[in-house]
């Protein structure tokens, strides 16, 4: 109901600001230490309620914004579509409108249609955060990627980061080409045509059709996960050859000129889009960013609580 | 019998018979009676002065969806009749889609004489060409046309069996019916909430190629080739489709076409953030798509204008965009955005426009008006093309009110339109 730095919701980065994206990562950085203390808690969000509405399933994002909620001290509710009224047909905005009338404070939405997070932003007046709206954005999952990349490299200005696999897809890909350009990297895209969307280097980003120019390229890849679906579904003939051909394989990786970075936002499928010697090796970031994941939804949950992005400057006191 | 009706002073514009002059119209007996200068008053006479008016031949729509049976929360005959008649139009083709869907003649029936019972429009039924519109058998185009209806169409869904499509434009032939076409390669637009380029990409949406229209454009153009039968293809929407159209008419196929006001109005930017009165099928083009269709309308290669009215519910469009239903209501803003893109934006003459929404209708589908010929029947339209209005939901006579340009102000009042000489609307 109040707004911030960031407006009233979070739906995507595509219209947030290089400021406004920069003050949500600066806010990160104190609340990182947060989660390494003793007594993992201050009362930011003291008397807070917030609602984690997913119409889909999902397991790390979930438990990453519940973590950065009660961290925060916010009270917090679980609905998951199965087990709640939508499945007798209840309409996405009457499903909110309850809940709302119950006075909440804020929406962490997870839904499959794209745009869903906007809609229901437009028709409530809670805070809504988007955790992932069909193929569209996933804000936050972009923010922890430029908060790890940051922590890495140091900034994000001139950086050449390539997003491989299924693009087409892909909330992660677009919130991260958002995100990335609006802070100055470079940014590709690289993975079967099947799987490229229509147009795409009209959002600023250029297209290697083999992963191996990509990795001569790029100085971090965010590896992609690829539903298997897809090749049911026939973008791709098999897994095999999806491996063989785009998978990032420390046999690619050798013939880079530099180390890089390697991102993925999991689930992981070990032997398909990323080899277990890759994710597990010392390039990956892969579990730095699941605990950035924690800082960063605890950063927007405060900013768009109306918090100030000053907050860092005098330290959390403990609750 | 209706008293005579005396236009006095209007401009009469008739494209059938190269009419364009400022001139008295008489309707007597519900027929045209006479076209000139100073025309005597006949005994008791309503007398209109016309002066700055257009009186025209009324319009014809060959595309809208009026829903009966089966789905009157969205839309009736009589509604749809009514929005009509507010937005100039005199005769209405209904697509066969309701529930139950229209394949057999008491089903035909049933749509005409609810359209008489209305006594608004003159309400034409499309007939389906397939039973049950599932793409498998023909249903039975002479029963229905002897009950009324003046097509077949499967509009909703695609013929995708070129082997029916074939049988289908060979068996109305005997008939001299024209089969309408929806043409949308299936798989290709599976599960498409918009159209396939940059605003899908960006909103992560699925798209509908152009390709998946010209496909299926391309195959019915052959067709209509190899069967002499007489193809209409509906809401064209692709700058390549327009390519091909032009070509079978070069070849002097029997091929007809009709765009709809939306897609020479409108691009997929209007999608914005998921507004789903900017979600239709086919989906809103580009700007070189809209540009071909203007071009097209200029030239004749699309021989007439059709809104493709589709009446949905408030809760229907109010939800998630891949969830909503395709399309908008089009019949009472139709001729204001004729005036305002095509005429105000130098694409038409007015009387150009005037035979797309009108003339070429009824002569391509062999429908009564379209044309202010004297001993004709007395359908006309007479609007004000200067004056304004506002598009106000409120106001619509259609029982939905699913339009993009709610709030908008258009230019063209319609003031009265006629049905066989009786006043079915006047404003």
């Amino acid at each position: 109901m109040t707004s911030g730095a960031l407006g009233k919701d979070l739906v995507g980065l595509e219209h947030l600001s290089r400021e406004q994206i920069t003050a949500i990562l600066d806010t990160a950085e104190p609340f990182k230490e947060v989660s390494e203390r003793q007594i993992k808690k201050v009362p930011a969000l003291r008397g807070k309620t917030i609602v984690n509405l997913f119409f889909e399933a999902s397991t790390r994002t979930r438990i990453s914004f519940e973590f950065a909620e009660k961290r925060l001290s916010a009270d917090t509710v679980n609905v998951a579509a199965s087990g709640s009224s939508v499945s007798k047909g209840e309409t996405l905005v009457d499903t909110a409108r309850n809940l709302e009338a119950m006075r909440i404070d804020m929406v962490v939405i997870r839904h499959a249609s794209s745009g869903a997070a906007k809609f229901l932003g437009d028709r409530i007046r809670s805070n809504v955060i988007n955790a992932g709206d069909g193929m569209h954005e996933h804000p936050t999952q972009g923010l922890l990627d430029l908060l790890t990349l940051r922590d890495r490299f140091g900034k994000i200005e001139g950086l050449k980061v390539c997003i491989v696999g299924d693009v087409l897809h892909s909330r992660v890909a677009r919130s991260n080409i958002w995100g990335l350009t609006r802070l100055g990297a470079e940014v590709a895209v690289c993975g079967p045509a099947t799987l490229l969307p229509r147009e795409v280097e009209a959002l600023g980003v250029r297209v290697f059709r083999r992963v191996e120019e990509a990795i001569e390229w790029a100085d971090a890849l965010n590896v992609l996960r690829l539903q298997l679906e897809r090749m049911t579904s026939g973008f791709i003939p098999s897994l095999r050859e999806y491996n063989r051909v785009f998978g990032v394989t420390s046999e690619k990786l050798a013939r880079a000129p530099k180390d890089l970075l390697i991102l993925h936002p999991g689930p992981m499928n070990r032997g398909v889009e990323i080899d277990s010697d890759v994710a597990d090796g010392q390039h990956s970031v892969i579990l730095p960013q699941v605990t950035n994941g924690v800082a960063v939804r605890m950063a927007v949950l405060y900013l768009l609580a109306g918090g100030s992005p000053e907050w860092g400057a005098g330290g959390g006191e403990a609750a | 019998m209706t008293a005579p009706i005396l236009f006095r002073g209007g401009r009469v514009v008739d494209p059938s018979q190269g009419l364009d002059e400022v001139s008295d119209l008489l309707v007597l007996d519900g027929t045209i009676a006479a076209i000139g200068r100073n025309i005597g008053t006949p005994d008791g006479a309503q007398v209109i002065d016309a002066a700055g008016w257009i009186i025209a031949p009324g319009l014809i729509d060959v595309h809208v969806h009026l829903r009966e049976p089966g789905q009157e929360e969205r839309e009736t005959i009589a509604t749809g009749a009514a929005s009509a008649v507010a937005g100039g139009f005199t005769g209405i083709c209904a697509m066969p889609n309701t529930d139950p869907v229209i394949d057999n003649q008491s089903a035909v029936g049933f749509v005409k004489s609810r359209g008489e019972a209305a006594g608004l429009a003159r309400v034409f039924p499309i007939g389906c060409i397939s039973v049950g519109q599932k793409g498998e058998r023909l249903a039975e185009f002479g029963e229905m046309v002897a009950a009324g209806a003046v097509a077949v169409s499967d509009d909703g869904h695609p013929v995708m069996s070129s082997q029916l499509m074939r049988t289908a434009l060979e068996y109305a032939r005997t008939f001299d019916i024209p089969v309408a076409d929806h043409c949308e390669d299936t798989p290709l637009a599976i599960g498409g909430a918009m159209h396939e380029g940059i605003v899908a990409t960006r909103l992560g949406l699925k798209g509908i190629p152009s390709a998946a229209e010209e496909i299926h454009v391309a195959r019915d153009c052959i067709l209509a080739g190899l069967t002499g039968g007489h193809v209409h293809l509906c809401h064209m929407s692709t700058r390549g489709s327009v390519d091909l159209i032009r070509r079978a008419k070069e070849q002097g196929l029997s091929v007809t076409a009709e765009a709809a006001p939306h897609h020479y109005t409108l691009t997929h930017e209007r999608v914005g953030d998921y507004d789903t009165n900017a979600k239709m099928n086919p989906p809103l083009r580009e700007d070189a798509d809209r540009a071909a269709i203007r071009a097209a309308l200029a030239d004749g290669t699309i021989d007439c204008i059709a809104t493709d009215h589709a009446p949905h519910t408030y809760d229907a469009k109010e939800r998630e965009f891949d969830d909503a239903p395709n399309g908008i209501i089009g019949l009472e803003t139709a001729l204001s955005l004729g005036l305002r893109e095509l005429v105000q934006g130098g694409v038409l003459t007015l009387p150009t426009l005037i035979e797309r929404m009108s003339c070429a209708p009824a002569r391509l589908w062999h429908l009564p008006g379209g044309t202010l010929r004297v001993g004709g029947v007395a359908d006309i339209v007479a609007f004000d093309p200067l004056a304004q209005w506002t598009v106000d939901p409120a106001r619509i006579r259609s029982r939905s009110r699913n339009t993009p340009w709610a709030g908008e102000t258009l230019p063209g009042v319609v003031r009265m339109t006629l049905v066989g000489g009786r006043v079915v609307f006047a404003a």
